[in-house]
């Protein structure tokens, strides 16, 4: 055999070997997820140190979310332009120390709800007797979510709803009922908005709160005069709606001042979270945007700057839906985690973790982009997205819900999206140039991710194992200890589909401990308070929020897992006024109350 | 005799042949229009995943090509024909993950010394890198979906230039033919389905096809030597992809030259190959 011809032998099994790479890949992960998947609730427990059961239905919650019936000209593409609304917030409204749920709905004339928490593990809705019920009527757009913040420092949560239509504020009586205060706090007359987040960034002690708005507010989605609403470009879209910053006046009375403070987009918001990312005091402002590139705005107290590009976030645009923030490593910084879309040969975008870079902190903060490195990046359709310790062993999991639209197993929309959206601006913003769905799937029916932290850099999915086998069309998460047993259970607010309660067993063996904040000086909710929990030569960082994910807010509380035998060392909290507390040795296992001390 | 070279054997170096091919000049234009298309894409609109994965998916192609060139042509290869490959995977592939970045570029070389018959390869090296990828790494790959901006102007120049470029080096034949075919189609389709006809030119207007008229269907290795063969081969290809259109085929573009430009080639080798045997004077028994 000549030399040559035996080079020919080995290039064709070289070539035999690339096309046989993706192949080998392919196995090789198919080995590990089957490794992971269907196990029962004891198996469970011994391997993953924790089960969830989907127990909605024992607990007395039958709701079911409605989409949105908009203008007929959208009809053809209804079920997409309509995809949003249903979203889940956490809210102790009355003070009775169990926290309650509020769930949206979309459709006119129907009623959102509110979970009262019986304490006995079951609810009640008492939204109509409330009166935050029958927020969807005709002339008034509906309801695409809620977060909840005690704006005049009264001890009780006051309510935002979020809209496409005329957004509402209502007060909270005393945990007596409700009082509708949208005029006197001088709100606009329409937003069609997806996100909302009570903040202090001017920490004056009085809440502020951001809206980003999604389609532009001068749209009424029943009443279109133009059917040119839709994005003008899949990724780069500019055309969306307004984002507004309502600083607090004090006596119930608002200012929007976002363009004064540095505030000017109108990318397509989905989701937005705030948080101190550099030590300055001040709250921070991510957006994760649809259609866009994510927008980070650093905040000094007065003024806000955009520096998505500077710090790495705002570059690379993709389809942003969800904004959470977690201390992933125990290292005392937060990581941020985007949702996107990913669908197998057609559009991987990737979910994005941003996790700040070694050694650039304050100004000069930039973040990588680590979600594949961590294994948190492939989530199918991503939407809502929380942090929280679901097995109590010391580190943040990730809880992940998703899934665009369910209808017709057997059809598929992608291809006629995909057309579409790689199309020139002025075919893709007008809606009529959109095929028409016909009862068509978009990325429906997907399996939901539930990535355990195994602390070293790694998150493994063990959403089928664990019990989180729910197909519906994911959008909201919220994390919560529903019934203060010191684990936290998940909600999920599906569209068009039943809201699910999760409730969370745990190994008895890993420890806990969760912190009930109240400020003085600082606003009453203490949102914007940073607990920094030290144990066993590790910390752990988490601040207390005024929403997060997408269209949801968690329980107020903090819940830090502490795994076996911790060695507790302290917890210091900075709160938002800036004071320092320290408390060494806070006994665990149990709630901790705190009140800022004057 | 066999007539017929195994898919997997090289011949020895192809001779030097008539087919229309870059001069000296030319050689650096489809390079240095790409490179611009690159630049302004990715400067103005970020259309890259990375400058990392491009880079890698050009080095790879490069790397390869020479090594290659080197073992079975013993020469230098010029990295032109390399570059346009790793270039163009750079630019289509969309993956979260580096790897299918170099497997697209390894493959779609190592193809090109492969997949010979009688001294050609037959399939455009990032067209089979591409479909390859597509078909066996769904779960990782996807192709550029996305316009720059999806305005007017960017889309609008990139044409005017490609057109001058894909003219001088005498090719425009074969991106108008496949224009015109797919905007022909398109209406036929928007008829057929219902769907409105913007949706069916859409895809058009996208930088995935810029590349795929510009330097996918005109390049010269891969190409039929005849102008009226060229003509009607990239009309075939719209006809292939108008029926996976049909069939809601996302990817129907790559997959149609996949199936056509080899197919032809074949055709086309083997025609002459018939008419070489025929020239043949006959030997007396």
């Amino acid at each position: 055999m000549t030399g040559n011809r035996i080079a020919k032998v080995f290039l064709a099994l070289f070539f035999i070997g690339l096309l046989a790479t993706p192949f080998v890949i392919k196995r090789i992960s198919a080995g590990r997820e089957a490794d992971r998947s269907k196990a029962d609730a004891k198996t469970a427990l011994a391997r993953h140190g924790f089960y969830l059961e989907e127990i909605s239905q024992a607990a007395g919650i039958t709701f079911v979310h409605q989409s949105p019936k908009l203008d007929p000209k959208l009809d053809p593409i209804m079920p997409e332009v309509a995809s949003m609304g249903a979203s889940v917030s956490i809210v102790d409204f009355d003070r009775d120390g169990w926290p309650d749920l509020y769930v949206t709905n979309s459709a006119i004339g129907s009623k959102n709800a509110l979970y009262r928490n019986l304490h006995d593990g079951t609810f009640k809705d008492v939204a109509s007797e409330l009166g935050i019920a029958d927020v969807n009527q005709p002339g008034t757009g509906v309801s695409t979510g809620a977060v909840w913040g005690d704006y005049d420092n009264d001890g009780y949560e006051d309510l935002f709803l979020i809209k496409w239509g005329r957004p509402e504020l209502f007060h909270n009586d005393q945990g007596h009922g409700f009082t509708r205060v949208t005029e006197q706090a001088g709100l606009p007359a329409w937003i069609n908005a997806n996100t909302a987040i009570w903040l202090d960034y001017d920490g004056d002690g009085l809440l502020d709160l951001f809206v980003g708005g999604y389609y532009a507010e001068d749209i009424d989605l029943w009443h279109l005069t133009t059917t040119r609403i839709m994005p003008e470009s899949f990724e780069y879209a500019k055309n969306g709606g307004r984002k507004y910053l309502f600083h607090n006046l004090g006596h119930g009375r608002f200012e929007e001042v976002s363009a004064q403070l540095g505030i000017n987009s109108r990318r397509w918001a989905l989701a937005a979270a705030a948080a101190d990312l550099r030590g300055t005091g001040h709250p921070d402002l991510f957006v994760a945007n649809d259609y866009g590139v994510s927008e980070l705005y650093f905040n000094d107290g007065k003024r806000f700057h955009e520096v998505g590009e500077q710090t790495g976030v705002g570059f690379s645009p993709k389809s942003g839906m969800n904004a959470a923030f977690g201390d992933i490593l125990n290292q005392g910084r937060y990581t941020v985690y985007v949702s996107n879309i990913s669908e197998d040969g057609i559009l991987i975008q990737g979910n994005n973790l941003w996790v700040p870079k070694e050694n650039t902190a304050g100004d000069a903060l930039q973040y990588q982009n680590l979600a594949r490195d961590f294994g948190v990046e492939l989530g199918g359709w991503s939407f809502g997205a929380q942090f929280g310790d679901l097995n109590n062993d010391g580190t943040l999991d990730l809880y992940l819900t998703n899934g665009y639209i369910s209808l017709d197993r057997n059809r598929s929309y992608w291809y006629d999206f995909s057309k579409v959206a790689g199309g020139n601006s002025t075919i893709i913003g007008d809606a009529k140039n959109w095929p028409a769905f016909e009862g068509r799937s978009l990325s429906g029916y997907q399996s939901k991710r539930v990535w355990l932290n195994d602390g070293a850099g790694k998150f493994i999915d063990v959403a089928q194992a664990v019990g989180a086998t729910d197909t519906y069309d994911g959008r909201s998460v919220a994390l919560v200890d529903l019934w203060n047993r010191g684990v936290l259970d998940v909600v999920v607010a599906n569209q068009n589909g039943p809201l699910l309660l999760y409730k969370n067993t745990v190994a008895p063996e890993n420890e806990w401990i969760e912190f009930e904040l109240e400020g003085t000086t600082s606003n009453r909710s203490a949102i914007g308070a940073q607990v920094t929990m030290f144990w066993s030569g590790q910390q752990q960082v988490q601040e207390v929020s005024g929403g997060s994910g997408f269209a949801a807010e968690n329980d107020r509380r903090l819940h830090f897992g502490l795994g076996r035998n911790p060695h507790i060392e302290k917890a210091v909290i900075r709160w938002p006024s800036g004071k320092v507390q320290t408390v060494d040795q806070p006994a665990v296992n149990r709630l901790q109350k705190m009140k800022e001390p004057a | 005799m066999s007539r017929q070279t195994s898919a997997t054997v090289l011949p020895p170096p192809a001779p030097a042949q008539k087919t229309p091919s870059f001069s000296l000049d030319n050689r650096y234009l489809a390079p240095a229009f790409i490179t611009c298309i690159l630049l302004a894409g990715h400067l103005s609109f970020g259309i890259l995943e990375s400058y990392q994965k491009t880079l890698l998916a050009i080095i790879t192609s490069i790397g390869l090509e020479l090594v290659l060139g080197r073992i079975f042509f013993h020469k230098w290869i010029h990295p032109a024909s390399a570059y346009i490959t790793g270039i163009s995977v750079g630019i289509l592939v969309r993956s979260p993950a580096f790897w299918p970045y170099a497997l697209c570029s390894a493959i779609s070389i190592t193809s090109k010394y492969v997949l010979r018959v009688k001294g050609r390869h037959i399939w455009n090296p990032s067209n089979f890198g591409i479909s390859v990828m597509l078909f066996l790494a769904a779960e990782t790959v996807a192709t550029l979906s996305i316009q720059w901006g999806n305005y007017l102007l960017p889309m609008l120049v990139i044409w005017a230039l490609g057109s001058v470029t894909i003219w001088r080096l005498r090719r425009f034949h074969i991106t108008g033919i496949y224009v015109a075919s797919f905007v022909a189609f398109a209406f036929l389709r928007s008829w057929m389905t219902g769907s409105p006809w913007q949706s069916e030119i859409a895809p058009i207007t996208g930088p995935m096809y810029q590349l795929f008229i510009f330097f996918m269907i005109t390049d010269p290795k891969t190409t039929v030597r005849s102008k009226r063969g060229q003509c009607l081969v990239v009309f075939l290809v719209a006809v292939v992809e108008m029926v996976l259109r049909l069939h809601q085929i996302v990817y129907a573009p790559f997959y149609a030259l996949f199936v056509v430009g080899p197919t032809a080639m074949l055709v086309e080798i083997w025609l002459e190959s018939r008419r070489a045997n025929l020239a043949k004077p006959t030997v007396a028994e």
